[in-house]
């Protein structure tokens, strides 16, 4: 059975790849993600406010009580007032790309077109071997018209790409009026993926603290559905590879996306839920399904429920389109 | 030549460690920073000029850096070390040895003074004038430059003559005083040291190859001729040093003298004076010459040897009166020892008949302590020296009212040249202000054609404290190093400083006053006090304002509005052009917050950029019209004392205060610092009586005894003032009561350890406490007015309150209160504690460290009495002996004790034989018990009123005694565990009653964070820059190996029921108790407000078990060791990772981090598991107390 895949240019032993999660905190959890089996590891993303914010903190507590007292003009030593930068993210990412034995593409998070560019810079020279742009980006001010958040996302990647030599995709979220024209314009600004999509944190509310609580939650399942629609209509219309990222906890979700057209599957939620030996069950049911449909290769059924190429331009197209996701997801339910 | 501009420290310390291989050395203020410095460029890999990079080792104390470092002279190695004030003195007796083998080694000095009747951290030549005896050549710099110069000269000289060396500097005044020098390069330097002298000294070096024996016993037969044998050698040392100073004149033009003598070739009147005074002397000695006056000055630079050829060639013969100034108190002596020497040159000079005239010379003393010495009284004495009877003693500097000593002088004589530049800033060290001005001074200082020089004035308190910066600018060197008086610049980056006096005092006529303002530029002139505004006319201020706090914040830099205020200060100083200002602060900005980060970087150049566009100039009006008068420094109720001498020093007018006004002895007033109300922290503790459950948490951790409770009969609101908060008592049996708990919001300093500690929280808010922090200014007329109700309401009665809870303990009196300790301290809480508890009865031994100067350091001290009268008397003797200290007070104590009750029973017939029996037999251990013992005393002394006698007056001068006296020996890690470590074991070996309570924050905290054997595996502090390697001594275990020592390691944060319990315990137990207490400390590097989270991690991650070990446990029968916190429920680097002293390491080399974490927690787990198995023994399985076991 062969599950060997590209994507954006990279040999891949499989379709599956962790997305970045917690489990990727740790040299030990990237080996267990490997161990299990996943084709790469996309590791946590390192959010360029939090390394800035750290290096102020650290200025706050070395600089507020000095030159205060004649006895002591500070009270740490030198090394202590340096910026720590994302010096743990690039050794990590280091350990892991050396020894891990899968490909280690690193993600990142920024907030300044230097911090985009610096940081991108340095993972490729730690071993990354494509950067995944986490273009998390919530615009709340309500006078941000929706051009310039577009816009932000192409222009993060136009510099990013022009720093770095290794592949770049862009995770992006679907809060575009025109999602399709969104991946289009990455497209052509030299995305070498798409990732659909990021999922933003939504706060929740306590009634019973009566306070707001940062909640993480697991995706489910009926959360693909949204990711797998528009990667089965972006099949064949971008350069840029496709990556489904949301809802992936069976072998069925991992077929589905695979047959909407996803190059590779990503899977953050159900090993977190199960634990990174999960993706063995994945894998393991994605080739028990192969099996019993009779596919040797990954590539036999790629894309072959995606939207044909002009489809999405009439109405009729459309339906055909509807009725051809309502099968695929059908395929997905048999499989149980 | 390079340029830069550095503090007379790191001018030292940059030749001294290129040229050594070891660096042995001890923290002491003021030289540490050259120690630190010596470590970081090792750390750092930075090679001295032979391409090697020498070991820097810390000692556990001076003694031990002097020993070491003759261990490595006698191994050969080229060797110094860093020190002052009792530091040197610690070294004296290797200092004997060193020059006694006629060993090349040079000992770098920031001279300070000594503690006598009180201890100084400033400068005068008292400590290398105490070891001008010790052999060593003792060679003077004046100036940042020469510091850098004559460091080489001194390691040059040295190294030919075979003299050690102490070249010295003053303390403060140059050593942290920045100016603008010229670098010698490292060829410079090997220049002077030739290798074959270093290959000479390394051949004098004990090795097995060519094995000798140095060190010998010498008998009467021998001893004298030996000590004689050094003649020559000291006899070539001018003429070696004056080479040297050749070689350095050689390489960069400077030129110096072993004396050098300036002014009037054919001066009538001459000083002679040595350190940075002498710079100021020549300076006005060359005013006072262009105005006619036939005046010089004779700069000593070596002071041993004693040039005396150089001395005599050097004044001009025609000097027929002569003043020596020394830096230096000798009490009893003929004269100070600068004088003395020169009148023996001067009149060996002449008797030899090779100089015609003996000038008349007169002695004197100034600048004793960072003193001033300005060019008013360089005239002052070249005055004398015209008078028709000159004194032949004299001081000059202060008010000697007493002795008469005093020479008057003129203190506005301003001698400046009209090119320089001066500017005074005033600021708080928390804003930034220090760090601003040093980096205008750099900007400066690097400009083509342009010499800076900067001097700053810190606090003697560690919260709030004020800081002011001096700076001086010009086309020329600055050489004046005193205090800018005549500022054409004033900054006063905070509103409230404005009203001190010496803000506007230091303006110049037509100045610029730059002031940072949360008022409108429209509203800010009605703000200001009537004699403000009256001086601002007067004076026909320039005034500016800008709003530097809201900029800053906006730009995320909380209260940092120090570069802010600097851009401003370019802009209208002139200066520098405003725009190109702007960019240099922006690029010096980058080149200092560099490796701070980009975040760091990027806010700071935004506030720049928005500083001057909120900049506005205020146009003054023509008369004062506030009526608001600044409030009294103290109240008018205070003591005298407090009245005329406290509130002058408060008030920044120590300086006026004659010689009279000062205790003969060092005695000072108990409880002074109620009477400064500081006001320092914006936000303060506010109580919610609703919701409050009475557990006196907050109470018990505030650092600052700001937050009191009482409680009383109902009857007794009557007349409360309005918003008097009171809600009914909760306790158990009295009924009909009301509680208060009142915040002294005027000495809150806003530190929020009580909200941390607040266990209860409002439904629905979880972050509102029982007691929240709200804005002071809203609160503080109606809060004064509560407290002084509050403060009329009755004390609880002593007898009454459960000592043994933490609720109880809320009901005494804290006799330790409103400390200069740094906001949050985790010390003060442990200190107050004890005061609470014993605080009537107690004596306090205190070591030197932020204990003793949070403790003590004037204008007001914290430890103060109760309601009747009685409190805590305090002192501290050193450093290295308070262990020793406290156990002669227990020994005096215990002498009296046994006087008193011989003497009451040889009067027990005269006294009634029920009352001594009863004094006599009071077990005095419950606080029912002292009172009743205070209620028989009280009898005891009404009846000796009527008897007379030797025996009834030696019984009155030792009543005291028969109350149980409560011995505290109180004091850091860096005492306890280093340098102070073999007296405690010593003492803790005694037997006898004394409490130690080490406040252990794991490092030296006062002199700045520096590593002490208490610090922890994989901690980085000063001289562990790479992590420290060694775990921590478990000074508790070794107590307890004594057997008879009461024993506790507590943490208030975690377990503070634990640790109140403890220091009971230890204080009942009649023989030496070692309370071990975890104390947070800014040096850690989080927040202090998380100071009791990190307590409880720290014991919760088996860093920090809490331990009891009681031998009287042992005696009843039970297991005297108690392991009294829950087994470790979280790892060692979840109690890490909240401080920066741990996070640091992972930063800088994460593999160490994680190895060095490793070991730590394997060291945890270890130790665990060695106390568990402790608390499992059987009482027979420790030993016995032989003091007990009959």
């Amino acid at each position: 059975m062969e599950l060997a895949t590209r994507y954006m240019g990279l040999e891949l032993r499989n379709p599956l790849v962790a997305s970045a999660s917690p489990l990727s905190y740790t040299l030990e959890g990237i080996r267990r993600l490997a161990d299990a089996g996943v084709g790469a590891v996309v590791l946590f993303s390192l959010f360029e406010e939090q390394v800035r914010a750290q290096a102020v903190q650290n200025a706050e507590l070395v600089d507020t009580p000095a030159e205060s007292f004649g006895e002591a003009l500070d009270y740490l030593p030198a090394v202590a007032k340096e910026d720590p930068g994302p010096s743990g993210y690039l050794r990590l990412l280091e350990e892991a790309a050396a020894t891990a034995g899968v490909p280690v593409i690193a993600s990142l998070n920024g907030v300044t077109p230097g911090g985009w560019t610096q940081y991108a810079r340095a993972m490729q020279d730690a071993g990354a071997v494509a950067i995944e742009l986490n273009v998390y980006y919530l615009p709340a001010s309500p006078q941000t018209p929706a051009r310039e958040v577009e816009q932000r996302h192409v222009e993060v990647l136009e510099h990013v790409k022009a720093a770095v030599s290794v592949p770049v995709a862009v995770k992006l979220g679907p809060w575009f009026s025109s999602p399709a024209e969104m991946a289009l314009r990455l497209d052509k600004a030299g995305a070498d993926a798409l990732v659909l999509f990021n999922r933003f944190l939504q706060p929740d509310i306590d009634p019973e603290t009566l306070t707001v609580t940062p909640t993480v939650t697991l995706s489910s399942r009926a959360e693909a559905r949204l990711p797998r629609a528009w990667i089965a209509l972006l099949r064949g219309r971008v350069h840029a590879a496709l990556a489904a990222t949301t809802g992936v906890e069976e072998p069925a979700d991992l077929a589905a996306y695979l047959l909407a057209g996803a190059d590779v599957v990503m899977s953050a939620s159900a090993l977190l839920r199960h634990g990174p030996e999960h993706a063995r069950v994945l894998l393991d049911g994605l080739t028990a399904w192969m099996e019993a449909k009779g596919f040797d290769a990954v590539d036999e059924f790629r894309g072959k429920l995606a939207v044909r190429r002009g489809a999405d331009e009439s109405a009729l197209e459309r339906a055909g389109y509807v009725s051809a996701l309502r099968a695929a997801n059908a395929g997905a339910y048999a499989l149980r | 030549m390079t340029r830069a501009t550095v503090d007379g420290n790191e001018a030292a310390a940059s030749v001294a460690y290129r040229l050594s291989e070891v660096c042995c050395i001890y923290p002491i203020t003021p030289s540490s920073p050259m120690a630190e410095l010596a470590d970081e460029w090792s750390s750092r890999g930075r090679a001295n000029v032979w391409g090697a990079i020498p070991a820097v080792v810390e000692m556990q104390s001076e003694g031990g850096a002097a020993g070491s470092l003759h261990g490595a002279l006698q191994g050969g190695a080229l060797g110094t070390t860093f020190t002052a004030s009792q530091g040197l003195l610690l070294m004296i007796p290797n200092m004997y040895k060193i020059a006694g083998e006629l060993t090349a080694a040079v000992f770098h000095v920031a001279a300070r003074s000594l503690a006598a009747q009180g201890l100084s951290i400033f400068g005068d030549h008292s400590d290398v004038m105490a070891v001008r005896q010790t052999g060593f050549g003792l060679l003077s710099s004046a100036s940042v430059q020469e510091a850098h110069d004559l460091a080489l000269v001194a390691h040059a000289a040295s190294l030919r003559a075979r003299v050690p060396f102490v070249h010295f500097f003053d303390g403060f005044r140059t050593s942290h005083e920045l100016n603008t020098l010229e670098l010698l390069e490292d060829d410079d330097l090997r220049a002077l040291i030739p290798a074959e002298l270093v290959r000479e000294h390394r051949a004098r070096a004990l090795s097995p190859e060519r094995p000798c024996v140095r060190g010998t016993a010498q008998n009467p037969d021998v001893y004298f001729q030996a000590r004689e044998t050094v003649n020559p050698f000291y006899a070539r040392v001018p003429e070696i040093v004056e080479h040297a100073m050749r070689g350095v004149e050689e390489r960069t033009g400077r030129r110096y003298g072993l004396v050098d003598y300036s002014g009037d070739p054919e001066a009538e009147r001459a000083l002679v004076v040595m350190g940075s005074g002498g710079q100021t002397a020549r300076e006005t000695v060359a005013y006072l010459q262009e105005r006619g006056e036939r005046v010089g000055v004779a700069q000593v630079r070596l002071f041993r040897p004693f040039p005396a050829a150089s001395l005599a060639r050097a004044l001009p013969v025609t000097v027929r009166r002569l003043a020596v100034l020394d830096r230096t108190k000798e009490p009893g002596s003929l004269g100070e020892p600068l004088f003395l020497d020169v009148l023996a040159a001067l009149s060996e000079s002449h008797a030899d008949a090779g100089r015609q005239r003996m000038p008349d010379v007169i002695g004197g003393r100034y600048g004793l302590s960072s003193k001033e010495f300005t060019p008013g009284m360089v005239a002052g004495v070249l005055q004398e020296l015209a008078r028709e009877q000159p004194r032949r003693r004299f001081t000059v500097g202060i008010n000697d009212d007493v002795s008469r000593t005093s020479l008057p002088y003129d203190g506005s004589l301003d001698i400046e040249p009209p090119e320089t530049t001066r500017a005074v800033f005033f600021g708080l060290g928390s804003d930034g202000t220090v760090g601003a001005n040093k980096s205008t001074i750099k900007i400066l200082g690097d400009a083509e054609g342009l010499y800076a020089q900067g001097y700053f004035v810190y606090d003697s308190k560690k919260s709030g404290s004020q800081t002011v910066s001096h700076l001086r600018f010009g086309p020329r060197p600055i050489c004046a190093p005193y205090l800018v008086s005549e500022a054409s610049f004033v900054g006063c980056h905070q509103f409230g400083l404005l009203e001190r006096d010496e803000v506007l005092e230091r303006a110049a006529p037509g100045a610029t006053l730059l002031l940072n303002s949360p008022r409108p530029a429209e509203h800010v002139w009605d703000a200001f006090s009537r004699p403000v505004q009256e001086k601002l006319l007067a004076k026909a201020i320039e005034l500016y304002v800008i709003d530097a706090g809201r900029i800053a914040r906006e730009a995320g830099l909380a209260g940092r509005t120090n570069t802010v205020l600097q851009t401003c200060y370019f802009a209208i100083s002139g200066v520098l052009e405003p725009a190109r200002a702007v960019e240099l602060v922006k690029a010096q900005i980058a080149k200092t917050y560099a490796r701070r980060g980009a975040e760091v970087v990027e806010r700071n150049q935004a506030a720049v950029e928005r500083a001057l566009e909120n900049l506005h100039r205020v146009e003054l009006p023509h008369a004062a019209r506030a009526t608001r008068e600044p409030a009294p420094v103290v109240p008018k109720s205070a003591p005298e004392f407090v009245r005329t001498v406290t509130a002058a020093m408060m008030a920044g007018h120590g300086d006026d205060l004659p010689v009279s006004a000062l205790p003969v002895d060092g005695t000072y007033p108990s409880g002074t610092t109620q009477y400064e109300k500081r006001n320092i922290s914006e936000d303060v503790a506010v109580w919610d009586e609703e919701l409050c459950i009475q557990c006196g948490n907050c109470s018990f951790v505030c650092p600052h005894s700001v937050i009191r409770s009482r409680y009383y009969h109902p009857s007794l609101l009557q007349g409360a003032p309005a918003g008097f908060r009171s809600a009914a008592l909760n306790a158990p049996g009295l009924p009909d009561t009301r509680y208060t708990l009142q915040v002294y919001v005027e000495d809150c300093t806003g530190c929020g350890l009580c909200v941390e500690a607040c266990p209860v929280s409002a439904g629905g808010d979880p972050d509102h406490r029982a007691i929240n922090l709200a804005k002071r200014e809203p609160l503080l007329a109606a809060e004064r007015e509560r407290i002084a109700f509050f403060e009329g309401l009755p004390a609880a009665d002593r007898s009454r309150v459960d000592f043994g809870t933490v609720r109880g303990t809320q009901f005494l009196e804290p006799l330790f209160e409103f400390s200069g300790a740094c906001a949050g301290c985790g010390e003060t809480p442990y200190l107050k504690l004890i005061s609470q508890l014993f605080g009537d009865r107690m004596v306090v031994a205190n070591a030197t460290g932020c204990s003793s100067i949070y403790g003590a350091n004037l204008p007001t001290t914290p430890w103060t009495t109760g309601p009747d009268g009685r409190g805590p008397a305090w002192s501290n003797s050193l450093f290295e002996d308070n262990a020793e200290f406290g156990l002669g007070l227990r020994l005096a104590a215990d002498r009296h004790t046994e006087l008193a009750r011989a003497r009451l029973a040889e009067l027990r017939e005269e006294l009634g034989a029920d009352l001594v029996d009863d004094i006599l037999e009071a077990p005095q251990l419950r606080e029912s018990e002292l009172r009743e013992q205070r209620e028989r005393l009280a009898e005891l002394e009404r009846r000796l009123q009527s008897l007379a006698g030797p025996t009834v007056a030696d019984l009155r001068s030792v009543l005291d005694h028969l109350i149980r006296r409560s011995v505290w020996i109180v004091g850091g890690d860096g005492w306890a565990y280093d340098i102070g470590s073999g007296g405690l074991d010593h003492v803790l070996a005694s037997g006898r009653d004394v409490n130690v309570l080490v406040l252990d924050t794991e490092v030296y905290s006062n002199t700045g964070g520096q590593m002490s054997k208490a610090t922890p595996l994989g901690a980085v502090a000063k001289f562990a820059a790479a992590g420290k390697t060694m775990p921590t001594k478990d000074l508790a275990l070794q107590a307890i190996a004594l057997a008879n020592v009461y024993v506790a390691r507590v943490a208030m944060g975690a377990d503070p029921q634990q640790t109140l319990t403890a220091l009971r315990e230890a204080e009942a137990y009649d023989g030496p108790s070692l309370v071990i207490a975890y104390s947070h400390c800014i040096a850690h590097g989080y927040e202090m407000r998380d100071g009791l989270d990190q307590q409880y991690r720290a014991v919760a991650s088996g860093h920090w078990p809490l331990i009891r070990y009681d031998p009287l446990l042992r005696e009843s029968g039970a297991n005297p060791f108690l392991l009294d916190s829950p087994r470790p429920r979280m790892a060692v680097a979840e109690y890490r990772k909240g401080e920066l002293r741990f996070r640091a390491l992972a930063n800088a080399n994460p593999p160490e981090a994680e190895r060095l974490l490793a070991l730590a927690q394997h060291i945890a787990e270890l130790r665990w598991e060695t106390y568990e198995e402790m608390a499992t023994r059987g009482p027979h399985e420790f030993p016995v107390d032989a003091r007990r076991e009959r």
